[in-house]
């Protein structure tokens, strides 16, 4: 489902030379599984992930998820793809700080032009949210915030999920609830790539990955 | 949910940037669109002040004409034809014309198209000494009254005609033989019942006797003669006297023509000089209005442009703002599949938005600044073209203002924004 062969990432340090990110990087994730990537800070989980999922071309290398090379397509393209192919989550949740939790959730929707409020619905409700659907981000606790970060994630029915630190900010409850769903999304033939400092959510991976500098 | 979804929603929740920005354009506009009621209330204003003038100097031409119809009236007939080889030398030293033309002139005159004059009156007259009054000097004056001008409508007349056997006396001839209307007396032989007997004129009329003028013509032994045609020139006549001439000649190459009353002249050039001075009036409120104008439209022409491009500096830089302050959003957008004119869209749909709001605001302050200004109290209506262009302006400076933010944040690269976390 995700094959990264021989990824390289460099970019241009403001103090001049090239600052290698991540190098000759090989990776795959099949239909099913949940990857977990480590490694130390600065080491290029992170960018690898961008890469990943579209929004970042490496330097070098080969690059397939779901049998399509993302970085061949054009722009406007790349962006239809992410939005039917790739979910995100991410540590800072990143929802849109104007939008209630119900509108967060479907905004993917303009992306896919797939608007299906029952399916919203059933995700704000399988995320415990429905108390909070017309809340907006800075009326929920952390824990919301990340569940209703995952419910968008899982809006367009991605083939894969890319996850940044998602237990990060959570407490152990709430990290266990964002680790049981991405389990359940992989149980469920998905591919789950998450970059992680956290041995607890590591330990529940099919596969750990480290990386190191 | 939809774009527009995105924008209302997010000038609810960041309303002083939305605020900032829709009062830039509504300055803008408010300038515009005052500009265009001050000017629209000054051409009214303008218009009604003319217009006033306008009817001030109709009347005081419509006055003049006026006063020139009762001078001449007033002045009665002061215009004489007189046959041609009449020496104007001696009739002025002698007050008396002993040269005759036929009577028919008058006719043809009056079946003539003539323009230039009014009421012909064909007289004789003679000085004699009266034998049955003790050799009393008079004038006698034969009249057959006014003869009506063919191609004209009828007009009273300014001497009435005197019957046969009737006679009318002048102030010192009544006062030396005592005789009032009603009195009898014979002249030459002949019976007369005085008629009338006129007040004191001052002039030789109140040494004149009037009777009917083949009775004249009987007594004098000029049957089918006159001395003159006395007539009244027409206000009409542009160079009088010469174009009077001009006109009886071509109708009556044995005449001349001689113009009297100088002094009613010098009054009707001083009425048409108040004429004159009223036109002049006129002339200078319309210069003295149009360079108010224009020194308005100048300073429109260049306040509006100023107001526009500060809005529109002010636009860019508050939608920038919004734009950076976006940032995140903007690029989690775009991971989730956002197209770039997704984003762009958002943008000038809240620019399209604050344009609108920042047109009616603008139209209202504009309309109500400019009819402060205009001193009508914003009674001046609003023309379909001071909206449209208002519109049109608050939308234009709004989508340019934001365009380059936009286009800006529609290239923000998600992946950068996203690694700075």
């Amino acid at each position: 489902m995700i094959r990264l062969e021989k990824i390289t990432h460099r970019y241009s340090s403001p103090e001049g030379g090239d600052v290698v990110a991540v190098e000759n990087v090989n990776l795959s994730v099949a239909e099913g599984k949940f990857v977990a990537l480590k490694g130390p800070s600065g080491c290029g989980k992170s960018t690898l992930l961008l890469i990943a999922g579209g929004l970042l071309r490496p330097t070098s290398g080969d690059l397939e998820i779901a049998g399509v090379e993302p970085y061949k397509l054009a722009l406007d393209e790349r962006a239809a793809f992410r939005a039917s192919t790739i979910g995100f989550v991410f540590q800072q949740f990143h929802l849109v700080p104007y939008l209630d939790v119900l509108d967060n959730v479907l905004a993917p929707s303009l992306a896919s032009g797939r608007k299906d409020w029952k399916r919203a619905e059933a995700l704000v409700e399988k995320f415990g949210l429905t108390p909070r659907a017309h809340h907006t981000p800075s009326a929920l606790s952390t824990g919301e915030r990340q569940r209703a970060a995952m419910a968008r994630a899982l809006y367009n029915k991605p083939k894969v999920l890319l996850a940044d630190e998602p237990t990060g900010n959570l407490d152990p409850e709430n990290a266990d609830i964002v680790l049981k769903q991405l389990i359940a999304f992989a149980d469920q033939g998905g591919a789950v790539l998450m970059v992680t400092h956290a041995s607890d959510a590591s330990a529940v991976a099919d596969e750990i990955i480290t990386l190191g500098h | 949910m939809n774009i527009w979804h995105f924008v209302l929603r997010e000038i609810r929740h960041r309303k002083l940037n939305a605020l900032l920005t829709a009062v830039s354009v509504g300055v803008a506009t408010a300038c515009l669109s005052g500009a265009l009621v001050l000017l629209k209330a000054d051409a009214a204003s303008t218009e009604k002040a003319l217009a006033a003038k306008q009817q001030a100097v109709e009347a005081a031409g419509a006055d003049l004409e006026n006063a020139m119809r009762k001078i001449m009236k007033g002045l009665g007939f002061n215009v004489v034809i007189l046959p041609k080889d009449q020496d104007l030398q001696e009739m002025h030293l002698t007050g008396m014309i002993n040269k005759t033309m036929p009577e028919e002139y008058v006719d043809r005159l009056a079946n003539s198209n003539i323009v230039t004059v009014n009421h012909l009156l064909p007289t004789v007259t003679k000085k004699l000494n009266w034998p049955e009054q003790n050799d009393l000097p008079i004038v006698l004056y034969g009249t057959r009254g006014e003869v009506p001008i063919a191609h004209r409508d009828p007009k009273k007349p300014l001497l009435d005609a005197v019957p046969r056997g009737s006679m009318i006396v002048g102030y010192q001839v009544g006062q030396k033989l005592s005789l009032t209307a009603g009195s009898e007396v014979t002249l030459l032989g002949k019976p007369f019942k005085i008629l009338k007997a006129h007040g004191e004129r001052g002039s030789i009329d109140d040494s004149t006797v009037w009777i009917n003028l083949g009775e004249a013509q009987e007594m004098l032994g000029m049957e089918n003669l006159i001395h003159a045609i006395q007539a009244l020139e027409c206000h009409c006549a542009g160079d009088r006297i010469s174009q009077i001439r001009e006109e009886i000649i071509s109708i009556l190459p044995g005449t001349q023509a001689i113009e009297r009353g100088a002094p009613a002249l010098a009054r009707a050039e001083a009425r048409n000089q108040a004429k004159v001075t009223a036109q002049q009036s006129l002339d200078d409120e319309i210069e003295s209005r149009g360079e108010l104008r224009g020194q308005r439209e100048r300073f429109a022409s260049l306040l509006v442009p100023l107001a526009t491009l500060g809005s529109a500096l002010l636009m860019g830089l508050t939608t920038l703002a919004n734009v950076r302050q976006r940032r995140q959003e903007i690029a989690i957008l775009g991971a989730l599949g956002w197209r770039s004119r997704q984003v762009l869209c958002v943008f000038l749909g809240k620019a399209l938005l604050v344009g609108i709001v920042g047109a009616v605001v603008g139209l209202i302050a504009g309309a109500l600044i400019g009819g402060a200004l205009s001193g009508s109290g914003g009674a001046v209506g609003i023309s379909g073209a001071t909206i449209a262009l208002s519109f049109g302006l608050a939308i234009g400076v709004a989508l340019l203002g934001s365009w380059l933010p936009a286009l800006i944040a529609s290239r923000q690269d998600a992946a950068t924004v996203l690694q700075e976390d």
